[in-house]
């Protein structure tokens, strides 16, 4: 799906920057998520950084157009450099960057098994296939020993990629969400009905 | 940084404020004084008390039963410390709307989950700071049924509470004035009782819809009694809808601890003391508890207490009491009955979403507005034991892609789907779970920052919870047609904890009376989720803060005759 083909045409959450929507202390949350570098990673090693950029490229495939992607795998750099995990794991489940290094290393290795090539060089079909086939817990490697497959995809991989897209504004713009409201909030609040400074949806 | 952004809040994600003006890092309750949460900046007056002096009462957490309990003891005239893991927030200042900042909200040391059905900790279900979970709690504000509180002899199943339901139901009344709770003229179910102090919330369109399931059902549906309030009241501007409840509310509309109970029971004499790590508690001579040990500013301390309060909810307080195992007591503080850490009970949260033509945008208003409790009332027509309560929802995005990728999607399907955020409905329940032994809090060989070994929780469902789910989802599909929704799909979730340290009338087969005291170790009391004998099907925290109230009470009365 091309940008210009957008549900919400125009509208931009951050044109709510300098009203009432927006208290200081979101204002400095947002500019701090926004001035993140696409490229900037600590944690990461240049391979996994590869591998996952190209995961990230497949579990939320941005327009091609889009003049302000979410930079997922630098958020998720600064999640691990943070080491900012959910407060809880499953007993079978490493802690969260143990976890991340090594189901990116076990997915470079299913690559190699597969098709004898790194995962970001595959096409995507080939990548997308790989990805299922981990979500189903059917893969090869060695490297996935130790880790609990299927589990990691939804509740590690999956997860803080999701996280990350959607807690951005350029994915609010896309799903039509409010954004930040406070002190201002809302006021019309039934069907059909919508604030002026919300959203207005491209009826077909 | 500008002058006004000086009090901000930590942000766990980017540069930070100096560690000095970081409230997870450096305590704001101190030196005789306590943030006031009203007004930018200012401070309230606030008691100390020494630690190498006995305190009254030493309270390990500030949420809903650790706050009420330290503000109906401290205006009953005991001396009180409050001892809180967490940060003090200044909402005006520190919240952001935000999820992913305001995680900073959450209990996120580790806990390793496992059983049949792992239960998901974290965001779902533990807050740590001054006022506890219910600072991100939905803020709905329900009475058990009455004839739950004695499950077992007028229901058949379950065990019965220690303490009679016309009891609790003055304590409900009580606890309903202190947070002026918004609700209906006159509710649909249960006994008679008096009109909510505050008028109801408009119910928003994600509302509507169970609303219009229900009519087509013909079955009845209320505004859901909120805590957050309709009309201004003190310092608290009126709720103005802005939907981020969940992740902390920046406007004090929300009646949460932080906000009632706590700045009461600093004005009530009662010392907070953030950023305080309660590691163990210490059993002195003739049985009798003397003190907490307990992390703050770097180093560890011993507070003397006359009485001990756990009060950190079902995982934190068993595991609290199994740390301060003793020669005395090898398998865990005041657990002779073997119960500690036992009977962990959740709610099942188990709902069904859809879409419907009309703009919804449930991120508007409170997240839950509309409920029914037909099932809670009604005992015909089911093939389980307990009850649930459907209730409309509104997720924000973060929260509701998780909905999705929980069904396996991802990729460019996910993003067509939530681009339809803004048509999406459903609704979710509160179900009941029955008490199970074999449920439970235990220590991992893990530890946490502090040195104390991490909490396993375990949890598996009965085959009564399975039946009770089925009935739900099928019963909220039926609902959800009615309305007009369309594209229905099922979603497990659970919320809430409880048990793990049950109040009963037998030594033998709980852990505390019914005021919430030791059986083993008669200064030693519990006052949170913990105690509950069964789950109910409602939210917790009104219950919770009613046993407070009541247990305070009882307290005074004790102490009067020289029982304490
Ligand atoms: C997202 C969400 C929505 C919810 N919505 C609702 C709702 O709408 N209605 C409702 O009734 N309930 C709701 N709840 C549940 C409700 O918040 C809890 O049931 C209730 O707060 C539990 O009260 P408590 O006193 O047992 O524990 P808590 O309120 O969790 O308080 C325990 C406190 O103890 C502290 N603590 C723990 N261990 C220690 C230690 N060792 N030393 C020092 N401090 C410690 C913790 O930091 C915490 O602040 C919700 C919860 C969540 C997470
Ligand atoms: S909707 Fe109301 S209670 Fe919720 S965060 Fe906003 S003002 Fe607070």
């Amino acid at each position: 799906m091309a940008e210009s083909m957008h549900r919400f045409p125009g509208y931009d959450v951050l044109a709510k920057r300098d009203t009432p929507s927006w208290n200081p202390q979101t204002r400095r949350v947002i500019e701090e998520r926004l001035a993140l570098p696409p490229q900037a990673h600590g944690f990461f090693t240049e391979a996994e950084w590869r591998t996952l950029n190209a995961v990230c490229a497949r579990i939320l495939p941005q327009p091609p157009d889009r003049a302000d992607p979410v930079p997922i795998a630098a958020l998720l750099d600064q999640q691990m450099q943070q080491n900012r995990g959910d407060g809880f794991r499953q007993a079978d489940m490493p802690p969260l960057r143990e976890a991340w290094r090594r189901g990116l290393a076990a997915i470079e290795a299913e690559a190699r098994l597969r098709h004898g090539a790194a995962f970001h060089a595959l096409a995507a079909a080939q990548q997308d296939a790989l990805l299922h086939s981990i979500q189903q817990g059917e893969v090869r490697a060695a490297e996935w020993q130790g880790l609990p497959v299927a589990h990691f995809f939804k509740a590690r991989l999956l997860h803080d990629i999701v996280d990350a897209y959607y807690a951005h504004p350029t994915a609010w713009n896309e799903i039509g969400f409010g954004g930040p409201a406070s002190p201002r909030g809302y006021v019309r609040m039934g069907f059909d009905r919508r604030d002026p400074w919300e959203a207005v949806e491209r009826k077909p | 940084m500008s002058a006004s952004d000086n009090h901000s809040g930590a942000s766990p994600g980017g540069p930070d404020r100096p560690a000095g003006e970081d409230p997870l890092v450096t305590p704001r309750a101190r030196q005789g004084r306590a943030p006031d949460v009203f007004r930018p900046g200012a401070w309230l007056p606030m008691r100390e008390y020494p630690e190498d002096e006995p305190v009254d009462f030493a309270i390990i957490g500030t949420g809903a039963g650790g706050s009420t309990l330290a503000c109906r003891l401290a205006e009953h005239g005991f001396g009180v410390v409050a001892l809180e893991a967490g940060p003090f927030w200044r909402p005006l200042e520190d919240f952001a709307s935000d999820e992913l900042e305001q995680s900073k909200l959450y209990w996120l040391d580790e806990r390793i989950t496992d059983g049949e059905d792992p239960i998901e900790m974290g965001r779902n279900n533990s807050g740590r700071s001054v006022g506890g979970s219910m600072v991100h709690f939905a803020m709905v504000s329900l009475r058990f049924r009455p004839e739950w509180f004695s499950a077992r002899s007028s229901l058949g199943y379950g065990v019965d509470w220690p303490i009679p339901w016309q009891e609790m139901w003055r304590y409900y009344a009580e606890v309903e004035e202190a947070l002026k709770i918004a609700g209906p003229v006159r509710y649909p179910w249960g006994p008679p009782r008096g009109r909510y102090p505050y008028r109801a919330h408009e119910v928003n369109a994600a509302g509507l819809v169970l609303a219009r399931g229900c009519e087509a059902l013909g079955i009845p549906w209320a505004p859901v009694p909120l805590a957050t309030v309709s009309a201004p009241r003190g310092q608290s501007p009126p709720c103005v809808y802005r939907g981020f409840c969940i992740i902390g509310c920046s406007t004090n509309a929300k009646q949460s601890p932080l906000v009632t109970w706590i700045p009461r029971a600093i004005r009530a004499g009662a010392e907070i003391r953030d950023l305080a790590m309660a590691g163990r508690v210490e059993l002195g001579p003739r049985g009798r508890v003397s003190g907490v040990h307990y992390h703050r500013e770097g180093r560890w301390r011993f507070q003397r207490a006359r009485n001990v309060v756990v009060a950190g909810y079902a995982v934190e307080t068993p595991r609290l009491l199994l740390n301060s195992a003793c020669p005395a007591f090898p398998d865990g503080l005041a657990n002779r009955s073997g119960l500690v850490g036992k009977n962990l009970m959740v709610h099942s949260g188990h709902g069904v979403f859809g879409r419907v033509e009309e703009e919804v945008r449930w991120y508007k208003g409170p997240p839950s507005l509309a409920l029914t409790e037909h099932w809670n009332y009604t005992d015909t027509g089911k093939d389980f034991d307990g009850g649930y309560v459907p209730m409309s929802q509104g997720p924000l995005p973060v929260e509701w892609a998780n909905v999705l990728t929980a069904r396996g999607i991802w990729g460019e399907d996910l993003r067509q789907r939530m681009t339809d955020y803004i048509h999406g409905a459903g609704a979710k329940i509160v179900g009941e779970v029955m008490p199970q032994e074999r449920n439970r809090v235990t220590l991992d060989a893990e530890q946490d920052r502090f040195g104390l070994p991490v909490a396993r929780v375990t949890f598996s469902y009965c085959d009564n919870d399975r039946r009770l789910i089925r009935h739900a989802l099928r019963f909220q599909r039926q609902l959800l047609e009615g309305a007009g929704v369309t594209g229905l799909f099922d979603v497990e979730d659970t919320a809430h904890l409880m048990g793990t340290c049950r109040m009963g009338t037998d030594p033998v087969r709980s852990v505390t009376d019914a005021d919430g005291r030791c059986w083993d170790i008669p200064n030693l009391w519990v006052c949170d989720g913990s105690l509950f004998p069964t789950s109910g099907a409602v939210n917790p925290s009104l219950t919770i803060q009613a046993l407070a109230c009541r247990a305070a009470d009882r307290i005074r009365t004790l102490a009067r005759r020289g029982e304490l």
